[in-house]
């Protein structure tokens, strides 16, 4: 296809025995934002340092823009990464770290400050920073430095290695979403690498989660969020409701601890596996209302995480979690009822 | 009567009082003086301050004066006068001036060309390596006349390199000793270590992340090397340049044991003032001259140069 910028095909990287990724093919589109999820150790480091060019893989091939480029080293590569660290150079000005890549290229010295100023303003940074320290700056000043000096090696694929993790919670809600609206305004292709689903939900176009050096599952947030490949996806968003169900006929799934009944969620081809019910799709239940699948427990907990609230319901001897808006008149200690319909489960494979 | 608290604390308060009411004139800076004084630290560091005082500061002073004396007295007691000063001038130890410069300017750009490569490995290589700094570190523990003696013994004309040369091969080899390139080896032989290790410390300041941000926007390996590791490693670059850079000017052995007297260099001068020609206060005008020298350039230089960071960055 000839949009596609971004293709691996059956790339694998050894350290010596250790399998660090293996089996990965992935196309990325262009102008796509696309995230590289996992939790520490997955392969996800590994793989952009493979993409970027500074690691080569073991077998199979990188391509971009359909052309093979194992052997091509980052400074030949149309690529560029901003680092975990920044790794802004502390020697230079403001100014003269985001005129460095066309400083490079022997762009005329006027050229170069006409461009670094116009993506200080892209970046909301005044023109005052120009002239500044690496180190007067704070945190969210030096993202925004570094994507400017990124951005204006002016890459076909931008690649981000974690740069908003060391950042406070607020300012990096903030900073994702102008990462989302940069890559809109420029139409370059970003793929990110992140630990947080959450933080890919709010960005991506598309979602790549790998675990242990292998791609789980590449989808949409949406897709990723409502039909998860498995467990390990559907944990990875946050805390679920798991049931270990079979199916027993064509409409009904057994719970294979508690023999309960729970009807088959629609379109699910699965005979046995995990009935997951996310706690903000599980409801509070008045007396009167009714639900596809009805439990009645004590309330044990309850977190405010918000706008919301989230109860610990006993169940048995189950935990079952429920998320409500904030304000609802229950306490601990309170007998609940909850449910859900069989249009909010999903049923995967174990 | 145990605690009855008036009558008892109350002198005791007064008498305390009193003895902290320092002596008539000025009360407050004695006081502050006092407060000073108790600080953490003042104490502690009191016997290093007598010893630089009367063990380095003091000499160095006694030099400067001797400097003023007339020429070829032994006291302090005459009065001041320039002419050691114009002896030097109108004689020609601007010639060893020279030669000390301009060899200890030659010594540290080799050695700054020959550590860099090593100080790389050291730093980014070999990383903690007991064994190689080790190696780099035991030549200190010989005496530098020794080790001279030894460069001697390998170069004489019939000695270890010529002898064995000779025997192999039958070739013979040109006299290696009493010249100018001799004196440079030893000088970069000795003063290696000075150099190599600020340097090594400068390298291990350059953030693996730097160098690979640069050459991942397309920066060659040249370029990488002066846009980034060169201004970042330069504290540590400054210091081995500057350290060796003095010590090269006041070095002697070099130019005595393997240059014989093919050149004389101004520390030279400075002993034969002192010794032979019974000279004191011409030994103190050239000391003073050199002194003069090294202090504009190191207090130039480092007044550039932010130690604490250099120390405290990693």
């Amino acid at each position: 296809m000839s949009d596609t910028i971004l293709e691996l095909k059956g790339v694998e990287k050894y350290f010596g025995e250790f399998v660090a990724v293996e089996r990965i093919n992935l196309s990325v589109k262009d102008g796509e934002f696309f995230t590289l999820v996992g939790p520490s150790g997955s392969g996800k480091t590994t793989m952009i340092r493979m993409l970027v060019g500074m690691d080569k893989p073991s077998r199979g091939d990188i391509l971009m823009s359909g052309e093979r480029v194992n052997d091509v080293p980052a400074n030949r590569r149309p690529t560029c990464m901003v680092f975990q660290s920044l790794a802004l150079f502390p020697h230079k000005t403001v100014g003269e770290n985001i005129e460095f890549p066309l400083k490079l290229r022997g762009e005329a010295r006027h050229n170069r400050k006409t461009r670094a100023i116009e993506l200080l303003e892209q970046l909301h940074l005044s023109e005052a920073y120009y002239s500044k320290k690496i180190s007067e700056c704070s945190g969210g000043e030096k993202q925004r430095v570094a994507l400017a000096r990124a951005l204006a090696f002016d890459p076909q694929i931008l690649f981000f290695d974690e740069p908003l993790s060391a950042l406070d919670y607020r300012l990096r809600k903030t900073l994702e979403k102008e990462l989302k609206d940069i890559q809109r305004r420029t139409g370059k292709t970003f793929v990110y690498i992140t630990h947080s689903l959450e933080e890919a939900m709010v960005m991506s176009d598309r979602i790549a989660i790998m675990r242990k050096g292998r791609i789980v599952q590449v989808g949409t947030p949406d897709e990723i969020y409502n039909s998860p490949a498995n467990g390990f996806v559907a944990q990875f968003m946050g805390e679920v409701n798991e049931f270990r169900v079979s199916r027993a006929d064509p409409q009904w799934l057994r719970d294979l601890d508690t023999e309960k009944r729970y009807p088959v969620p629609p379109e699910s081809s699965v005979s046995e596996g995990l009935l997951i019910v996310r706690p903000e799709r599980m409801r509070l239940l008045s007396d009167s209302e009714k639900a596809d699948s009805r439990f009645e427990g004590v309330v044990e907990n309850q977190y405010v995480l918000g706008s919301r609230v989230q109860y610990q319901v006993r169940v048995k001897d189950r935990n079952l979690l429920v998320e409500a808006m904030i304000g609802q008149p229950y306490r601990v200690g309170d007998s609940v009822s909850l449910g859900w319909d069989a249009d909010q489960s999903v049923l995967i494979p174990e | 009567m145990m605690n009855a608290p008036g009558p008892s604390s109350l002198p005791k308060a007064r008498k305390d009082s009193e003895s902290v009411i320092p002596m008539p004139g000025s009360p407050t800076r004695l006081q502050a003086f006092a407060g000073w004084a108790r600080q953490p630290g003042v104490l502690l560091s009191l016997p290093a301050l007598v010893v630089f005082l009367f063990g380095f500061l003091g000499p160095l002073l006694l030099v400067i004066l001797y400097s003023f004396m007339p020429a070829r007295s032994f006291g302090l007691d005459h009065l001041p006068t320039l002419e050691n000063f114009v002896t030097v001038f109108q004689d020609s130890y601007y010639l060893s001036f020279a030669w000390s410069v301009g060899l200890a300017l030659a010594t540290t750009v080799i050695l700054m060309l020959v550590c860099w490569p090593v100080a790389y490995g050291l730093s980014r290589i070999f990383r903690r390596s007991m064994i190689l700094t080790l190696l780099l570190v035991l030549p200190l523990f010989v005496s530098e006349n020794v080790r001279l003696f030894g460069w001697v013994l390998t170069l004489l004309n019939h000695g270890i390199l010529d002898g064995t040369v000779r025997t192999l091969f039958g070739w013979e080899i040109p006299n290696l000793l009493y010249n100018v390139p001799v004196i440079i080896l030893g000088m970069v032989y000795v003063y290696l270590p000075f150099t190599l290790f600020p340097m090594a410390l400068g390298v291990s300041m350059i953030p693996e992340s730097c160098r690979e941000a640069a050459f991942d926007m397309g920066a060659t390996r040249w370029q990488v090397f002066r846009e980034v590791e060169i201004p970042l490693a330069m504290p540590g670059i400054l210091i081995g340049a500057l350290l060796t850079f003095v010590l090269t000017l006041g070095s002697i052995s070099e130019a005595k044991i393997l240059g014989g007297q093919s050149v004389i260099m101004i520390a030279h001068d400075i002993e034969t003032a002192f010794t032979y020609a019974q000279n004191w206060p011409l030994g103190s005008a050239l000391s003073t001259l050199l002194i003069l020298l090294t202090g504009v350039l190191v207090i130039g230089l480092l007044s550039k140069l932010n130690i604490d960071k250099l120390l405290s960055r990693k």
